[in-house]
């Protein structure tokens, strides 16, 4: 092993270490300082490990551990990305997840971990790292699920979530099986240049591509794929949905760039009809389905089914501006369902979980500021200027046009049009409804840290707005790298 | 450099931000203070610019690209060179002395803060639409200075008559900023860039570039282009007829009006054509269009400005026809010249505003010109400078507007694109006007007996230093600043290469000062002027029956003037109640049947069914969720293998 | 003469034995969880069959590392398991139908 082997994955290194020290300490700390201490060290954990991808990070491609692993502008931005998110995730879910008892070390752990995974995730140049990376995460979030272990309703939506996560992989698993089988390699920047010199029948070849699709599109939740996702995201205590939303996602970009527009790149025509029509049924199916949600985390696990259809389309077009916009798309979705999920948490209380959207009635009434972030970031879920979300997809409809799918494009604003519905419904709720009365009003009682972070969250999708030139050229130059 | 180009508009808007946000906070002083160190800061930084440019130094260049969006880039970009530099140093002076007179103006009003932060933040605003290298910036400053404006029209929002006037000007400004952004978009189009000097060193090419458009006929690209971006310029610089919103605008607070109804604002469309000048010289269709309305709004302006009694108004209608000068200085390709203007009237206009709201404070916000007269004993300061003011406006040498307004009438006179003839024959009739209506208010308000009543008479006292200090300060331009530049204008070196040179440019005789005056005293617009002092003269001090008379025995036209033409009542059949009568319709038959009952409401009820039927996929059984995946499996599978 | 397509088929087999097994049974959990062993063996016998045609050790590495995960995913899916049937005092498939909708 070379210097550059470590270097390459130090950040992952460094992280697993550190979730293995954090659960070692757990035992052995007395109780009143293991929640002291599994918080900081792993929000230390986080920001070493988003500084490590910083400041070893490569524009172009350098390879490690024998080509297992790569980094280049992409991975490290993206690492970046998923440190920041899911110390932000921390952040928010102590004061909900104290009060319900799961803030202790296997918290910290299995974030730490699922982060290592992402990571990987994104670093992959090889099947098997890429198929390593996803089932730490994997088995991270099925736990994180269940971590509520007096809840019917978690345990249920931790095995829905687990077998159909085992299917998912075992049909990935089976088109990756495929691949080695018709192109002899592993190596993901090898498969493009392989899968085309082989010659014979093509059904093998659109088998493994197919395979090898759906296990990809299941991990971001896409239709007819997504059908974990409402379940999951209700069933799982706020503070897992809340980390399940957001750093996964980036990943899953990672592994779809990768594998399908990098490494099954040359069979780009064949897979871009299918995405088109997943991804039109997800903007339809998420959009509509979430109308008539009463559940808020529900109904953002529709919403977010959309988004996964929205971003879907900046990569179907097959070229490098809409894998940048795509991956702005997913970046700027990452920060608003953040936010989102953290005036959620912050508005949980003990014994409320403040997941009904007609609990949300009145809420500038009681709680102006809790009210007016919500309205910032339903507005740029919703994509309406000037907020970041109406950049992200106005850079993918641009994508979309420049490709030549206007129609496409028509279809995605109507269908983003019906989404608005459900986005302003909630404004409309806690602007225009009344204080609820019939039960007791939630109460905006977030810890410091947390108040501090979900202002600045909040803020930033307005904010940002002047800076958000920058977040396309850097997405650009990351993506233009590789093609 | 760059960095004070950065600092100019940046110093207004850190001044605007904690006026704004932390104004009740620390204070009426500390608020007051602050602004003014911001813009004072700016105006000696512009002056610092300004002579450099003279120096001979240009910037053209981007400070930030905010986003680049299919090949376009969109930029925040500074193009700095001798006409950006005199107006950042026009804007920044006159915007600095309205903020030291406002502190005596507006020192009772409980929106003290407000109206420092606005005004701050108009100058900001001025600043990046002056200083912009790009059509997109441009668009942004033109935008925030409107906003501002209406903002400060309504400052008095409790005025049923200030939030009117607001909603009037809004409107009628929205009719300018359509042709604007179209004409923007046509430039996109046609170009393919927002950058000025790639639109500029493109356009000779694309001279002869047609759009077939409506009714056939065939339109020149150029011309398109020019006449849209022209009609932004009607809206904001108040042309004939999109001028009704300037006169209501004096419901603002006074400086207002002089900083932005007179000296800085309403001048955006003429720097705007300016500006494009490269494009403008493409296009005589264009440059007529533009001799013609700047002929009529100067004349028909100055004559309604004869018979109005609210001081204010008179000040106002004496802008919309110096407006009309400065455009027919446009049409005339004499950009050079009416940059000139533009300047020596920001420096006298502003002065009378001024001087007409000290008056107006005298007499504790009376505004009607009938209840004064007599004040130059009790406000000699405010006297002297309003009398300089009133002689740079009416054109009497060796003051500011003589020489720009002789500019203006010589280059017009030089002009001979269609509509010369007109303009030429409307600017000289105007002189006369000007003249009789500029001294028509000297005389009625400072000389003659008192008529206002027995108690304002008696707290009749000169206005605070804030208040004359700045109505000096203006006063010295006004009187000098026309000979002082008038020999480079007319040189042609004013502007350097910042506008296209027009035919009419340089004169070659009596090309100084002196020399002008000496051939003003041989031209028929000086003795115009002289003749309306007289008339003026005449009527309100020797013979003060005669006003009465004349406008019994021509009561039709006095009519005429009085009710501005009937441009108001028009509009206000036309589009106000038009319009109410057609939405009424609309909203009836089309809203409530049509698109309430059955596009939306039906396109609501039938998504909602929709989701409820379709909420029903998701089972919660397992098994279906894995035998969905499966489905989708399969279909995907025979999808790919059949084609 | 075994081929590899005869080894592709049995892993094929396989593969959707186990596939009808996840959405077919509606009766007991654990039978669900011996379905996803399954799923992955059928991998592994594809894996081997061609890390031995192609004469190339990364497909049988590959398959340690599936089975160590498969190790991994079952002992999460007991555990997940016994939450369940702590929660709810039964493992039957059709009674996992709180979340809906």
């Amino acid at each position: 092993m070379t210097n550059q082997d470590i270097l390459v994955v130090l950040p992952e290194i460094v992280i697993a270490l550190m979730a293995c020290f954090i659960l070692v300490l757990d035992l052995y700390l007395p109780a009143t300082k293991k929640k002291k201490f599994g918080y900081g060290l792993s929000l230390v954990t986080l920001m070493v490990g988003a500084g490590l991808s910083i400041v070893y990070s490569e524009p172009a491609p350098v390879y490690g551990l024998n080509g297992l692993v790569l980094m280049d502008s992409l991975s490290a931005i993206l690492k970046v990305g998923i440190c920041i998110s899911t110390g932000f995730v921390l952040v928010y879910s102590r004061g909900y997840a104290d009060a319900r008892g799961l803030w202790k070390g296997e918290f910290f752990a299995l974030a730490l971990f699922g982060v290592v995974g992402m990571m990987v995730m994104t670093a992959s140049n090889h099947l098997l790292s890429l198929y390593v990376g996803l089932e730490l995460l994997a088995l991270c979030l099925y736990t994180m699920v269940a971590l509520r272990i007096d809840s019917t309703a978690a345990s249920e939506a931790a095995m829905k979530y687990f077998v159909l996560g085992a299917l998912a992989s075992g049909i990935l698993l089976y088109g990756m099986s495929l691949l080695y089988g018709l192109t002899g390699t592993l190596y993901i920047n090898e498969l493009s240049a392989s899968i085309v010199r082989h010659d014979g029948s093509t059904l093998p070849r659109t088998m493994a591509l197919i395979l090898v699709l759906v296990g990809l599109l299941f991990k971001i939740g896409a239709v007819p794929f997504h059908m974990w996702v409402p379940d999951v995201y209700e069933g799982s205590p706020t503070s897992s949905t809340v980390y399940l939303a957001t750093a996964p996602k980036l990943a899953g970009f990672a592994i779809i760039l990768r594998l399908l527009a990098d490494g099954l790149g040359s069979l780009a025509t064949e897979w871009q009809g299918m995405l088109l029509v997943v991804s039109i049924i997800s903007l339809a199916l998420g959009n509509i389905i979430a109308i008539a949600q009463s559940n808020i985390k529900r109904m953002l696990a529709y919403s977010a089914i959309a988004h996964v259809g929205f971003f879907l389309l900046g990569i179907l077009t097959g070229e490098v501006s809409g894998y940048a916009s795509a991956m702005a798309y997913i970046l700027i979705y990452a920060v608003v369902t953040l936010g989102a999920f953290g005036v959620i948490l912050a508005l949980s209380s003990k014994g409320v979980e403040a997941d009904l959207i007609e609990d949300y009635s009145g809420l500038n009434q009681s709680h102006p500021w809790a009210a007016f972030i919500m309205l910032l970031l339903m507005f740029s879920l919703a994509g309406i200027p000037p907020t970041i979300g109406f950049y992200a997809k106005l850079s993918v409809l641009q994508a979309v046009v420049n490709a030549g799918m206007t129609w496409v494009a028509v279809v995605a604003v109507v269908l983003s049009v019906i989404g608005a519905f459900y986005y302003l419904r909630i404004v409309k709720v806690m602007y225009f409804d009344d204080l609820a009365t019939s039960h007791p009003g939630l109460q905006f009682r977030p810890k410091q840290d947390a108040r501090i972070l979900l202002t600045i969250n909040g803020l930033a999708v307005v904010v940002l707005m002047p800076w958000i030139g920058k977040l396309t050229t850097l997405c650009e130059g990351a993506i233009e790298v590789l093609f | 450099m760059k960095v004070i180009y950065l600092l100019v508009p940046l110093a207004c808007l850190v001044a605007a931000i904690i006026a704004g946000f932390w104004g009740a906070k620390i204070g009426n002083s500390a608020t007051h203070r602050i602004t003014i160190t911001g813009v004072g800061l700016s105006f000696v930084l512009s002056v610092v610019v300004l002579f450099d440019v003279l120096d001979g130094h240009s910037f053209n260049g981007s400070i930030y690209t905010w986003g680049t969006s299919g090949g376009v880039s969109f930029e925040v970009g500074f193009l700095i060179d001798h006409l950006s530099a005199v107006m950042m140093a026009v804007v920044t002076f006159v915007s600095l002395m309205v903020h030291i007179y406002t502190i005596g103006y507006m020192r009772d009003d409980p929106g003290y803060t407000r109206f420092f932060c606005y005004i701050a933040l108009f100058t900001f605003a001025m600043l990046m639409l002056v200083m912009a290298n790009n059509f997109l910036q441009l668009f942004f400053g033109w935008e925030a200075v409107g906003l501002v404006s209406y903002l400060l029209i309504g400052f008095w929002f409790k005025r049923e008559s200030a939030v009117a006037a607001n909603l009037k000007a809004f409107l009628v400004n929205r009719v300018g900023d359509l042709g604007f952004i179209l004409g923007i978009a046509a430039v996109m189009y046609l170009f393919g860039t927002l950058d000025y000097s790639a639109v500029f060193s493109a356009a000779s090419e694309k001279q002869n570039a047609v759009v077939t458009g409506v009714l056939g006929y065939e339109w020149s690209w150029i011309t398109l282009i020019c006449l849209l971006l022209f009609v932004g310029a009607m809206g904001k610089s108040a042309q004939v007829p999109l001028h009704v919103w300037l006169p209501d605008s004096m419901e603002g607070p006074t400086p207002i009006s002089a900083l932005i109804h007179a000296a800085t604002m309403v001048t955006a469309g003429i720097f705007l054509v300016a500006r494009m000048s490269p494009l403008f010289e493409l296009s005589t269709t264009a440059s007529s269009v533009i001799l013609v309305i700047g002929g009529l709004t100067a004349l028909s302006m100055a004559l309604v400005g004869l018979v109005q009694n609210d001081i204010k108004r008179v000040v106002a209608y004496s802008t919309l026809s110096q407006l009309g000068y400065m455009t027919v200085a446009l049409g005339a390709s004499a950009y050079s010249v009416a940059i000139f203007h533009l300047a020596t009237h920001a420096f006298f206009k502003a002065l009378l505003f001024l001087a007409a709201g000290s008056v107006i404070i005298a007499l504790h916000h009376e505004q009607d010109m009938r209840r004064m007269g007599g004040l130059r004993r009790y406000m000699p300061i405010t006297y002297i400078t309003s009398v300089i003011g009133s002689l740079a406006l009416a054109g009497i040498p060796p003051f500011s507007g003589f020489f720009s307004k002789d500019a203006i009438i010589e280059a017009v006179h030089h002009s001979n694109i269609p509509g010369a003839g007109l303009a030429y024959a409307a600017v000289l009739m105007g002189v006369v006007v000007t003249a009789f209506y500029s001294f028509r208010l000297i005389f009625m308000v400072f000389h003659g007996e008192p008529r206002m009543d027995k108690q304002a008479r008696s707290h009749l006292k000169e206005s605070p230093w804030v208040v004359t200090v700045p109505l000096v300060l203006l006063a010295i331009p006004s009187l000098l600043s026309g000979g002082f530049l008038v020999e480079s204008v007319l040189g042609g070196h004013f502007l350097g290469d910042a506008v296209a040179q027009g035919p009419s440019a340089g004169e070659g005789d009596h090309l100084t000062a002196v020399g002008l005056m000496t051939h003003g005293f041989l031209a028929a617009p000086l003795w115009l002027a002289l003749g309306g002092v007289f008339l003026a003269w005449i009527f309100y001090v020797r013979v003060p029956s005669l006003p009465g008379n004349v406008s019994q025995r021509l009561s039709l036209i006095y009519r005429i003037l009085h009710r501005k033409y009937g441009f108001d009542q028009f509009y206000q059949w036309l589009f106000a109640s038009g319009g109410v009568r057609l939405g009424e319709w609309l909203w009836k038959r089309a809203d409530i049947a049509l698109i309430d009952g059955f596009a939306v409401n039906g396109t609501a009820n039938m998504v909602g069914w929709f989701s409820r039927v379709l909420k029903r996929l998701q089972t919660g059984y397992v098994y279906h969720y894995a035998f969905v995946m499966i489905i989708g499996v399969v279909v995907f599978l025979s999808w790919g293998l059949w084609s | 003469m075994i081929t590899l397509s005869h080894y592709l088929v049995l892993g094929a087999i396989l593969f959707a034995l186990s596939v009808v097994g996840i959405f077919l049974n509606r009766k007991n959990l654990v039978i669900i969880l011996m379905a996803i062993e399954l799923l992955l063996l059928a991998v592994n016998m594809n894996f081997i069959a061609f890390s031995y045609y192609l004469d190339d050790l990364a497909g049988q590495v590959f398959v340690f590392f599936i089975l160590t995960v498969a190790a991994a995913e079952a002992a999460i899916g007991l555990a997940i398991l016994i939450v369940l049937f702590r929660n709810r005092r039964s493992i039957n498939v059709q009674d996992l139908d709180q979340l809906s909708g």
